[in-house]
């Protein structure tokens, strides 16, 4: 990377993440003048974003070629007091925290205590929300059972097609036109409603055409005072874009790039959405700006990969808006998913890699910064050579690209009722999530924590944590004379926990589709301009609601000791396993390493674990696929936690796998920390095992050593071995390639690491099972290979 | 009939071509001192025991031993070899994996059960079932019998052999495998039936033949610092090899300390000597050197 980027990117990463007051102060500012009371919600929300716009500050950093921050400085992240007001308490959390810690000023406190926290208490929607809850619903919501993501952040999650590549905002205001036109108030009980969202819509245009120009304006000032000739015509060019997009459709590279980030600005000031708002296909959606002056010669590959870097830095310099409580817990990291998608195929269904697509990889490799994420799309129809480059990327152990399998994608997306064409158009954003890219609103629930409903089931209905009965009365579980006795009656107590988190999601849903729509983001995703509703409203084309699944691996090793310890094999009675777990293991040693050492695992590729497996989840997928929403669309299921493992895990006692008292449950679908130990093929076999495309996503993590992936060779066998997942219909696979560090701590703590591969020599072996003398050996030569 | 085995290992990558399942057979013909598998050494089953994980809590093993073999001092275990008839209930009682029975007697159909798990793996990279040990034409029926079987449902084999068994068997073995890993360890005689147990002359012999009737063969040597990788013992191998047209694969194994530990849980003695891995400069150099006469040389795998 040149000089330019580095400063750039050094920038970016010693930026203290830090509370912007901005945003809280205007939007409050609004709420309170007369103008906002006299207006629709859509028409009001609309103002809020114009009243933002118009008076925040404008950021130009050094040298740069891609502007516009969502705050006044890189990193300095805005709150959003109508979705949630904070209090002086929590200010002092976010200030003060261990981990994704933002700096609080003095001035933002007094801002708070005066202004922010007396005018929002009780209207955000935050307080709204917990406010309407059924107390069942809030006693799940404390014991853990389930997570919220709607009670701090605004449903938004979704990724942009296409469109702003073929259209500028002059042209959506012509659509929007055109469907004002349409309006027919003599039949269309709704025709009052889609005006003021139609509205609302077009003064956003306006507002991010503004918005662009108060950027070309600065761009001009600064030209006009820049002394070095070669910026002086670089800012030149900046105010020639930006008073070029959004307002019509971009002609070249950089314009089009510039364009992209005026709209994620829009989306990310105009509310926190949860989460991941992202180009999407980037390779795809630039490729014929780059193809084209490429031909011409007015863009250098260099000039191009420069401003790919530019544009990646802009991404890191926003951090996720800062999260408190449970959802901070579930969601603990700076990042806010941005994945940007490689790869894949066209709408006619063919390869869709291009030159481009390997640039992208390039900025990945140089850049490797937090944000944003990069995947690749793998199709059976895409190079072997492109997997390749991708994983030569993973050797290098940051974590980056995923890995995704197109052709599931696609029938994912296909059984979900999309059109081919927009499946294929499609990909993932978030971590796994699949969606039809520009035309769906694909909205995260929360989390389910599968094994508590499991914990529950084993007190017939009691949260032993507080000995309090949340759950049915499903009878003791000494009583169940098989194991299927005990499954049914989890499927019962699993069906009603998932009814009460429907029914709350029913009521939050309403909320913002009510009193916080989102005009903005409804201009950008298809059908909210043709049918004059809003993204909250089921104005999008297609309308999905997730419960992301958790714990699978736990629950199925639970699952599968319970049966073969207790019913098959009767090593154990119920109760004095109840009783064992009951006091964490205390005087239960032997028993709790029969149940680690000697009992089927998932993972191992071995049928009596792994159809366990396949009853959860066909368990789960039938609590909550097909159910309805408010906004048209169905609930389906993925599995995914983010970091809410932990949390769910720190809320259940000991299990009968072995697993002690608040530790850790398992992560997506990957089988529990350690207990797969017959080597990458069978976890792959044992996971392949599930319906993935019955899923909107699943997450499957691998640890790899460098050594494993030292040759060539090496990489070879590891793609072949992604290539064969995905002939599984695996969803998504991601390796961790590990540090010396890592080895060090497998070494002290080797229970924790019993899956852990590293090459030795001719042959690979688990880490765990070498001497101390051959695993110093590795250890000293990682690091010579690690980065 | 049923054969024995002491391991099978999934995702074997560097067995041959493509992703692999290795089934190491029990038994061996040679006692290579540096063996990286001793528990591949001989053909009977064996105990092996693991202190550091036996818990002074458990105790479930000692009145369960039908041979009254084990016994307990208050802090951890003692084993009668003596008296153990390695029938396996301390194995199957033990919560801890403290002790285990290294051996299993098994079908071929066993054997198919387990490495056709991995076809779809097989099928994608083009790899197979490597058949390893010990030294797997030690038990020459059975491992025909395997190979047939595996021949029949279309996956790729590949034998890895000390290449110290009769002639008689080894053509047979050709035969039904697509690939021979053949071992070549030192070309000194004297050193080599001191460190091995054996001499060598029957191994460059069946090599020789081999390579005459033309099978597929990749060379595998182990690299042993002092002991086979100076400028004498590859300049032999290059003499040796050079006339035989069929021997142009050679892969270098770097030596590495992977048995010492079994060797321990096994009860053995350490070697009188100290092995050592040779420096990669030093691999280098051996590559270059056997790639200057043609050969094509690779280090791992």
């Amino acid at each position: 990377m040149n000089e330019r980027i580095k400063k750039l990117r050094e920038q970016s990463l010693q930026a203290k993440p830090s509370i912007s007051s901005e945003r809280a102060r205007l939007v409050t500012e609004f709420y309170k003048s007369n103008v906002a009371q006299r207006v629709s919600a859509p028409v009001q929300r609309a103002l809020a974003f114009k009243h933002i716009l118009e008076n925040k500050a404008i950021c130009f950093n050094e040298g740069e070629l891609i502007v516009g921050e969502r705050g006044p400085s890189p990193k300095a992240t805005p709150t959003y007091p109508e979705v949630t007001a904070h209090s002086l308490k929590d200010l002092r959390i976010l200030d003060t925290r261990k981990k994704t810690s933002f700096a609080v000023d003095e001035e933002t406190r007094e801002l708070y205590k005066n202004e922010i926290i007396p005018y929002w208490r009780g209207k955000s929607i935050r307080d709204r929300i917990f406010s309407e809850m059924s107390q069942s619903w809030i006693d799940a919501y404390e014991a853990g059972i389930f997570t919220e993501f709607m009670e701090q952040r605004v449903p938004g999650h979704t990724v942009l097609d296409d469109k702003i590549y073929r259209k500028g905002f002059v042209d959506f205001q012509k659509d929007i036109e055109e469907s004002l036109a349409k309006l027919d108030f003599l039949k269309d009980p709704e025709a009052y409603k889609k005006r003021e969202q139609l509205i609302a819509m077009d003064i956003c245009t306006d507002v991010l055409i503004h918005y662009a120009n108060r950027h070309a304006e600065k761009a001009a000032k600064l030209a006009n005072k820049e002394k070095d000739p070669k910026r002086k015509k670089e800012l030149e060019t900046i105010a020639r874009v930006c008073s070029r997009v959004p307002a019509n459709a971009p002609r070249n590279f950089w314009e089009a790039l510039q364009y992209y980030w005026f709209v994620h600005l829009g989306v990310i000031i105009e509310f926190n959405t949860w989460d991941s708002f992202n180009p999407g296909r980037l390779d795809q959606h630039l490729y014929p700006f780059y193809k084209k002056e490429r031909a011409d010669k007015t863009l250098s590959e260099e000039r191009a990969r420069e401003l790919l870097q530019a544009f990646w830095i802009k991404f890191n310099n926003q951090p996720a808006p800062p999260k408190v409580g449970v959802t901070a817990q579930e969601s603990g990291t700076y990042t806010d998913f941005a994945l940007i998608n490689t790869g894949g195929v066209k709408p006619d269904g063919s390869d869709a890699v291009n030159e481009l697509s390997y640039l992208i990889l390039d900025v990945v490799e140089e850049m490797r910064i937090l944000q944003p994420s990069s995947m690749v799309q793998i199709s059976k129809k895409n190079p072997d050579r492109f997997l390749k480059r991708a994983l030569k990327i993973v050797k290098t152990g940051f974590g980056q690209p995923s890995i995704f399998n197109t052709d599931a994608i696609v029938q994912e997306l296909v059984r979900q009722g999309k059109s081919v064409e927009d499946a294929r158009n499609g990909g993932t954003s978030g971590c796994v999530e699949a969606g039809a890219f520009g035309k769906e609103s694909y909205i995260l629930t929360g989390y389910f924590n599968m094994p508590k409903v499991l914990e529950i089931t084993l007190n017939n209905g009691l949260d032993s944590r507080t000995d309090k009965l949340i759950g049915l009365q499903t009878g003791s579980p000494e009583r169940f004379s098989t194991f299927d006795d005990l499954f049914d009656a989890f499927k019962k107590q699993l069906k009603h926990f998932v009814d009460i988190k429907v029914a709350g999601n029913n009521i939050i849903e309403r909320l913002y589709a009510e009193y916080l729509p989102t005009p903005f983001l409804s201009l950008l995703i298809d059908d909210c301009i043709a049918t004059g509703k809003d993204y909250h409203d089921g104005g999008a084309r297609y309308n999905t609601n997730y419960i992301q699944g958790v714990g699978l691996g736990t629950m199925t090793d639970i699952l599968a000791s319970i049966k073969y310890n207790v019913y098959d094999q009767t090593h154990v009675s119920m109760r004095r396993l109840l009783t064992a777990l009951k006091s964490n293991f205390e005087g239960h040693g032997t028993l709790r390493q029969r149940l680690l050492n000697k009992t089927p695992k998932y993972g191992n590729d071995e049928d009596y674990a792994d159809d366990i497996m396949k009853s959860v989840f066909e368990a789960y997928f039938d609590a909550v696929d097909g159910k309805p929403n408010t906004k048209g669309g169905n609930y389906r299921i993925n599995l995914l936690p983010t970091t809410v493992h932990v949390y769910f895990g720190s809320v259940i006692g000991a299990t009968a796998d072995g697993r002690k008292a608040n530790e850790p449950l398992s992560e997506g679908v990957s089988p529990v920390q350690g207990s797969d130990r017959h080597g990458p093929t069978a976890v792959v076999k044992s996971v392949g095992k599930m319906d993935h495309v019955r899923t909107g996503g699943t997450l499957l993590n691998q640890k790899f050593t460098p050594q494993l992936l030292a040759d060539e060779e090496g990489i070879d066998k590891l793609l072949h071995l992604v290539r064969s997942y995905f002939k599984m219909d695996g969803h998504h696979i991601q390796f961790n390639v590990i540090s010396a560090d890592t080895l060090r701590d497998a070494q002290k703590q080797p229970h924790k690491y019993r899956d852990l591969i590293v090459r030795v020599a001719g042959y690979s072996d688990y880490f765990v099972d070498l001497s101390v003398e051959l695993q110093n050996e590795i250890i000293q030569r990682t690091e010579h290979l690690s980065f | 009939m049923h054969g024995t085995i002491f391991d099978i290992k999934r995702y074997a990558i560097h067995d041959g071509p493509g992703i692999r399942t290795t089934v190491f057979f029990k038994g061996c013909t040679l006692n290579c001192q540096w063996c990286h598998n001793p528990e591949g050494i001989k053909f009977e089953h064996e105990i092996m025991f693991r202190p550091e994980l036996c818990a002074a809590e458990c105790w479930d093993c000692v009145p369960r031993c039908p041979k009254k073999a084990i016994n307990e001092n208050g802090t951890i275990i003692s084993i009668e070899q003596k008296k153990c008839d390695l029938c396996g209930i301390c194995g199957d009682v033990c919560a801890y994996e403290s002790v285990e029975i290294v051996g299993r007697d098994v079908t071929v159909a066993e054997i198919m059960k387990e490495v056709e798990k991995d076809r779809i793996f097989y099928d994608e990279s083009g790899g197979g079932v490597t058949i390893s040990g010990g030294e797997p034409l030690a038990q020459g029926d059975f491992l025909l019998s395997l190979l047939e079987k595996l021949n029949e449902k279309g996956i790729h084999t590949a034998v890895d052999t000390s290449g110290f068994v009769p002639y008689e068997i080894l053509s047979l073995i050709i035969e039904r495998a697509d690939l021979i890993l053949y071992d070549l360890k030192v070309m000194n005689e004297h050193r080599h039936r001191i460190f091995t147990g054996e001499s060598n002359t029957i191994i460059l012999e069946n090599l020789r033949r081999l390579s005459e009737k033309g099978s597929n063969l990749i060379i595998r040597m182990p690299v042993l610092k002092g002991l086979n990788d100076d400028p004498e013992n590859i300049q032999s191998m290059v003499d040796f090899l050079l006339p035989l047209n069929k021997s142009r694969q050679i892969n270098l194994l770097p030596f590495h300390r992977g048995g010492e530990g079994k060797l321990m849980r096994l009860n053995k003695k350490s070697p009188l000597v100290e092995f050592k891995t040779p420096s990669e400069k030093k691999l280098r150099k051996i590559k270059g050197e056997l790639s200057s006469h043609g050969f094509h040389v690779k280090i791992g795998g």
